[in-house]
């Protein structure tokens, strides 16, 4: 390619991306900080005046500091569910990716199942309410444990299938039983994968919306997502509200973006060579 | 190939592992009850509610007793126009935004391999709305999708282009949703297929130049076939995603207008919202097995055809 050509397509390139992937963004960020009435015309324009703090100020205290409750909710769901899937996914992965036996093949199978499925609504809720879970935060962390499993000991296998076998045998002939073997020897070597593990799915827990629709209801039990959606008849004429609103809980995936991009591409691309 | 190792493997592995260890002869060092508390919560959370659902699908149900109705509730499914709607709805939706995944993520794949400058920013500007939520970004597209001051109609007229009604249109609704699943999801599909490239050796594209191929021909020749595992995990990926697609739609339509852009997840959705459990849950069922009846040989085709090769 000429460096006439280079150009002319990068330029090209960037300019439809401005406009059709930062724009929609742009008039997001711009709405929020605009008052209400501006905010109504929908237009992409400067904000006369930036009403940055009333906007939130005013979102964060509505109903009773909802958004406030939600944000805690969803660091609680987020961070207890990864922690436990980060633990139970790899505990899953090694022993599976090491010990060959009729059992591989049964889990396997669900493993594949789990990718594919998609969860029964109601009959969760039924098995939930016999336990005790329904409507309740420890509920719901299980819920996305058990539908992130899946797809976390993919991960975690096929960099496991990576990790040399002398290695366990080493520590094996050294007198390490199996517990240490893996949360001493195995686990520390995983770092690097279970970082991708850890930021895929705590965007991917944080941004959920169906499960929490249903698993947890309740203006209390209120997640980040569902406050956006509880809003939005409130806010039908405000679209600075709803707007700020938007922004604000974008920014956590926002951040881990940042400071983790490239081990969430390469956790979602992962099996785009191998198939 | 999983069945075939599994069968000839254990009578060698397991005797390798045990025999290291002489203090603990006939222990294995990869414990079976590894896999315990993952299988618990998988069983109970998951397989059983799935199990469940085929029972529960022949009944009508109040969470609490049941009747057993046999196939009414499939029956009334493939009966009332509203749900057949929702059935037709979850193909077109899961083909077309599949469809388009694949053939811009694949452009765009080839694009940001190419030498252009700005690839880096081209990337993370493209896969950023991934990461972003499905609720937020559909109510900003149902902002920029108003008919009559929203901004894509606004850009639309400068060119004279009388846009369409978007979300208000019957005809249009459930494709402005598809086109804004893509909006979201085009940046996975191009990262997929920008893994799948950079994995071509470079002698192929040399060898090609060399023979005095045009980039189109070898584009045609070699970076298609080659990338064809990234087509494959594309193709799945944004079927299963989009045939079970509940976020955007519920965010930007409801369903609606009317029941024009239903599609069974939010069917499933409503009907329990409406209390009919037993058919609710037969819509789960009738999802399940689409999702499989169109997933798996699909994949089993894809998967195969790159042994072949």
């Amino acid at each position: 390619m000429t460096a006439i050509k280079r150009y002319a397509a990068g330029i090209l390139a960037i300019g439809v991306s401005l406009i059709v992937f930062v724009v929609p963004l742009l008039f997001m960020v711009l709405t929020a900080l605009k008052d209400r009435r501006e905010a109504s015309k929908l237009e992409f324009t400067w904000p006369t005046q930036i009403h940055f703090w009333e906007n939130f100020q005013e979102v964060v205290s509505k109903r009773n500091f909802m958004l406030v409750t939600a944000f805690i909710n969803s660091t609680i769901l987020t961070v207890v569910s990864v922690a436990v899937l980060v633990v139970l996914a790899a505990m899953v992965a090694w022993v599976l990716q090491r010990r060959k036996s009729r059992w591989s093949g049964v889990v396997n199978f669900l493993i594949l199942s789990g990718l594919i499925i998609p969860p029964a609504v109601v009959p969760t809720i039924w098995v939930l309410q016999s336990l005790g879970l329904f409507k309740t935060l420890p509920g719901l962390i299980l819920i996305e444990v058990a539908f992130g499993l899946s797809f976390c000991v993919m991960l975690f296998r096929a960099f496991i299938a990576g990790i040399p076998k002398e290695l366990d045998e080493a520590a094996v002939i050294d007198g390490c039983g199996p517990v240490r073997l893996f949360f001493r020897v195995i686990f520390p070597l995983l770092r690097s994968v279970m970082v991708t593990v850890i930021v895929v799915q705590s965007v991917a827990v944080f941004n959920d919306f169906q499960h929490p629709l249903y698993f947890l209801p309740g203006d209390a039990n209120a997640t980040v997502q569902l406050t956006l959606f509880n809003f939005q008849s409130q806010f039908a004429t405000s679209y600075n509200l709803l707007f700020m609103n938007i922004l604000l809980i974008t920014i956590p995936p926002l951040i881990m973006y940042m400071f983790f991009n490239r081990q969430i591409v390469a956790g979602m691309t992962a099996g785009a060579v191998k198939g | 190939m999983t069945t075939h190792t599994t069968m000839t493997t254990p009578s060698v592995r397991p005797r390798q592992i045990t025999d290291a260890p002489r203090r603990r002869r006939g222990r294995s060092a990869y414990p079976y009850w590894f896999y315990l508390p993952a299988a618990v919560i998988y069983t109970v959370l998951f397989l059983v509610p799935t199990v469940a659902s085929f029972f529960f699908s022949f009944t009508r149900w109040s969470l609490f007793d049941f009747t057993f109705i046999g196939l009414d509730n499939f029956v009334q499914f493939f009966k009332e126009p509203a749900l057949i709607k929702g059935l037709v709805n979850t193909f077109i939706y899961g083909v077309v935004t599949s469809g388009l995944k694949v053939v811009l993520g694949m452009l765009l794949g080839v694009l940001l391999t190419s030498q252009i400058i700005a690839r880096g920013f081209l990337r993370s500007v493209l896969f950023f709305p991934v990461l972003l939520s499905s609720i937020g970004v559909g109510m900003v597209f149902t902002v920029l999708m108003d008919p009559n001051n929203g901004l894509i109609n606004d850009a639309l007229a400068l060119f004279g282009i009388d846009g369409p009604k978007w979300l208000t249109d019957p005809a249009w609704a459930l494709m402005s949703v598809a086109l804004v699943d893509v909006w979201k999801g085009v940046g996975l599909a191009t990262v997929i297929y920008i893994a799948g490239i950079v994995s071509i050796p470079a002698e192929y594209f040399e060898a090609a130049k060399v023979d005095g191929a045009s980039s189109f021909k070898s584009f045609w020749n070699i970076t298609l076939p080659l990338a064809r595992p990234a087509t494959a995990t594309v193709i799945i990926l944004s079927l299963i995603g989009g045939l079970r697609s509940f976020d955007l739609i519920w965010a930007m339509t409801k369903g609606g207008p009317g029941f024009t852009s239903d599609v069974i997840a939010s069917v499933i959705y409503k009907q329990y919202q409406a209390g009919f459990y037993g058919l609710s849950t037969a819509g789960n069922v009738v999802l399940f097995l689409i999702v499989t009846a169109i997933v798996v040989p699909l994949s089993m085709f894809l998967n195969r055809k790159e042994v072949e090769q």
